[in-house]
């Protein structure tokens, strides 16, 4: 029960996130995502297994707190607030976001599922959040929204390796929290950079090569 | 299980960035490069007998990548110290150090019997290669480095998600850990279907992205543009290779599940697009490292094309991952050089390179008639191979496109390449100090070489092992 809720949310907070045109506030509600992904496996009635709550645990201090604080620090470098003037507009993302959710549905409805289990909502919830990283991820000009677009889109992976995580607990931690550690962390690391050389993180100065 | 090939040069790169010293560290490379290949070919005698349940192994398909990587390396290590020494403003350890690491996570890559382990190698590779790309440290390395780091990763974000459905379809079979490849190969039979599609349409998207083909290409340009020529070559010839041994295992399981006409459908309809797109950009391209990068997607095309025709064109693909790599050291190294004797890489300012740096102005051209399938060098037996069998074995439709691809983008290269090599020395040119030495072209010429004799002569042993990998390939365990 509990965790169809959350999974709902999660679908929710999606719309937020490409509605939102404040940096500010799509960090903090990418958190958010991250703290509901990580009270999921804690819902499931899996039990408290030592990969449930390593999981859960990575989710919540990595996605909902770390990542997030890091964010927001090189944000504080470079004075930026909003998102302004996206490659795609906040209406259409969000008639997109609707759109992609319902693809997933469908997407979701032709691939079988182990019978039992409580996973029934996990492959649409999880494709709509990925859909949902992809169109944050191209439709946005600040290298800071590309990275929350990026974790969105991880979130998506996550949802989709707790399906896993009883039956293969190494397979999806290796894959999950490596790809956090290298997508976050390395790009934090690029973004200091840009922010350097740059004096902003508008990812339209990064345009210059072209054909 | 040939460990020491992962350790030594993981080591080597610790010391590396360790060791202050920078003649001590072109000494690492250099040296781990040779024990690096010596190891290799020693390993290489017993690839067929890969024991059950192991999680590394070298079979063929693994053994013939790594090779051809463990070769293409040591071109691009003895290169290296005359590079780094024209090169003393910047911090060779990172460089090195860097160098080195790709070199031990490629021998874990393509000894890796397990999806998810693969995975972890493609993925420290991208990291491993990202300073590589930064190596110049100016706004346009940036730039590319930050492409390349975004759309790789989400290339191999996807990835892990294809590898998790096909995780899902083998759990749906009932097959249990360790999804090994060759037990997932074994088991294959029982694995769900509508998963195991999704899982290679996600895989191929993803490890395509890391490969470079066409659309996902996009970081390719700018990448292989702001990179020094070694580094260069070795992203087109190593890292892409590294992608697509990690798409085969997959493709392997594919095929043994019966699906191998779903996932050739799509291999074929990339390799064309992928063909295509890198034609349409090769035309009038002044920038002539952006050439090399759309002839890089061009290759990477004809790779995914060969193993989707199957037959005699997948073997003959492993063969050009070969002689792709050899052939395009010799371009961006070569271009390389000319890079550097004329501080641009723009063509109404580069032009009668032949003159001005006669050795690389040849090897630049030789490099572009071997690339583009001029007989006798190597690309030349796998393209002629691969149009051959499409032709004759009921894709006629397939064979005809990638013949007139290939002669449009013959037309379509030369036109840049014939004016960087021949044409008047522009007036306003600037003095750079660089003067091709033996240090600088020997490796070229070496490489060169090899691709000609590939073109000729392949010893047995090669071929025996070049028939397994393909087998392999064809989902045979």
């Amino acid at each position: 029960m509990f965790h169809d809720i959350l999974i709902t949310l999660t679908v929710l907070t999606n719309f937020t996130l490409v509605a939102t045109s404040r940096i500010h506030k799509s960090i903090q509600v990418a958190a958010f995502q991250g703290v509901l992904l990580g009270l999921l496996p804690m819902t499931l009635g899996l039990g408290f297994h030592v990969h449930i709550l390593l999981m859960a645990a990575a989710a919540v201090i990595v996605k909902g707190w770390f990542i997030p604080f890091l964010l927001r620090r090189a944000l504080a470098k470079v004075h930026i607030h909003r998102e302004v003037h996206p490659y795609i507009g906040y209406t259409v993302s969000l008639m997109l976001c609707a759109l992609g959710t319902g693809m997933s549905i469908v997407l979701a409805h032709n691939l079988p599922l182990k019978p039992g289990g409580p996973f029934a909502l996990f492959v649409p919830a999880a494709l709509a959040t990925l859909f949902t990283g992809f169109l944050l991820l191209v439709s946005r000009r600040k290298a800071i929204t590309q990275v929350v677009g990026y974790l969105v889109l991880e979130n998506g992976i996550f949802l989709f390796g707790l399906m896993l995580i009883e039956d293969m607990p190494i397979l999806v931690e290796t894959g999950v929290l490596l790809d956090l550690f290298v997508g976050i962390f390395v790009m934090g690391i690029v973004i200091n950079h840009i922010s350097v050389a740059f004096d902003s993180m508008d990812t339209r100065q990064l345009a210059e090569l072209k054909d | 299980m040939a460990w020491y090939l992962i350790v030594l040069p993981l080591v080597a790169a610790g010391a590396a960035f360790a060791i202050s010293s920078p003649m001590w560290r072109v000494r690492i490379l250099t040296t781990t490069a040779i024990l690096h290949l010596v190891g290799l070919l020693a390993a290489l005698g017993g690839w067929g007998t890969l024991p059950a349940g192991a999680w590394l192994g070298l079979d063929a398909l693994g053994g013939w990548v790594l090779l051809v990587i463990s070769v293409l390396f040591l071109v691009c290590a003895l290169y290296a110290p005359a590079y780094l020494a024209l090169r003393p403003d910047r911090d060779g350890r990172i460089f090195t150090g860097s160098l080195l690491s790709f070199l031990g996570l490629a021998s874990l890559l393509a000894q890796s019997q397990h999806p998810g382990l693969t995975w972890v190698a493609i993925e420290t590779t991208t990291l491993a290669t990202a300073p590589l790309i930064y190596f110049n440290h100016n706004r346009h390395s940036l730039e590319a480095t930050w492409k390349y780091l975004l759309i790789g990763s989400v290339g191999i974000a996807l990835a892990l998600l294809g590898t998790f459905f096909i995780a899902y379809a083998a759990n749906m079979g009932g097959v249990e850990e360790p999804l090994l490849y060759g037990r997932l190969m074994r088991y294959s039979a029982h694995m769900s279907r509508p998963w195991l599609r999704a899982g290679f349409v996600l895989t191929l998207v993803g490890y395509g992205t890391k490969m470079g083909l066409a659309p996902m290409h996009t970081w390719k340009p700018d990448a292989y543009g702001e990179t020094p020529g070694i580094v260069g070559a070795l992203l087109a010839g190593g890292v892409t290779s590294c992608a697509f041994l990690a798409l085969l295992r997959i493709y392997a399981v594919v095929s043994a599940a019966g699906e191998a006409r779903f996932a050739n459908e799509l291999l074929v309809g990339f390799g064309l697009l992928s063909m295509a797109w890198a034609m349409v950009f090769m035309v009038r391209q002044l920038d002539f490292k952006r050439l090399l990068a759309y002839s890089s997607v061009e290759h990477m095309g004809i790779l995914v094309l060969g193993i989707g025709i199957g037959g005699n064109a997948a073997k003959f693909a492993l063969f050009h991952l070969a002689a792709n790599a050899l052939v395009k050291s010799v371009l961006f190294l070569s271009a390389g050089n000319i890079h550097r004797s004329y501080a641009s890489k723009q063509l109404p300012y580069v032009t009668g390179a032949i003159r001005r740096t006669p050795v690389s102005g040849w090897l630049f051209l030789l490099g572009f008639l071997a690339i583009t399938g001029t007989p006798p060098f190597a690309p030349f037996i796998s393209e002629f191979n691969i149009a051959y069998t499409a032709l004759t074995t009921g894709h006629p439709w397939v064979g005809t496109a990638f013949l007139a691809l290939l002669g449009a983008i013959f037309l379509g290269m030369s036109d840049t390449v014939i004016k960087v090599v021949f044409g008047t020395p522009s007036a306003q040119r600037v003095r750079t100090p660089y003067k091709d030495t033996f240090a600088t072209t020997a490796p070229m010429i070496a490489a060169l070489t090899l691709a000609l004799v590939m073109g000729l002569w392949l010893p047995r042993p090669l071929q025996d092992m070049l028939q397994s990998a393909a087998a392999m390939v064809g989902g045979q365990p």
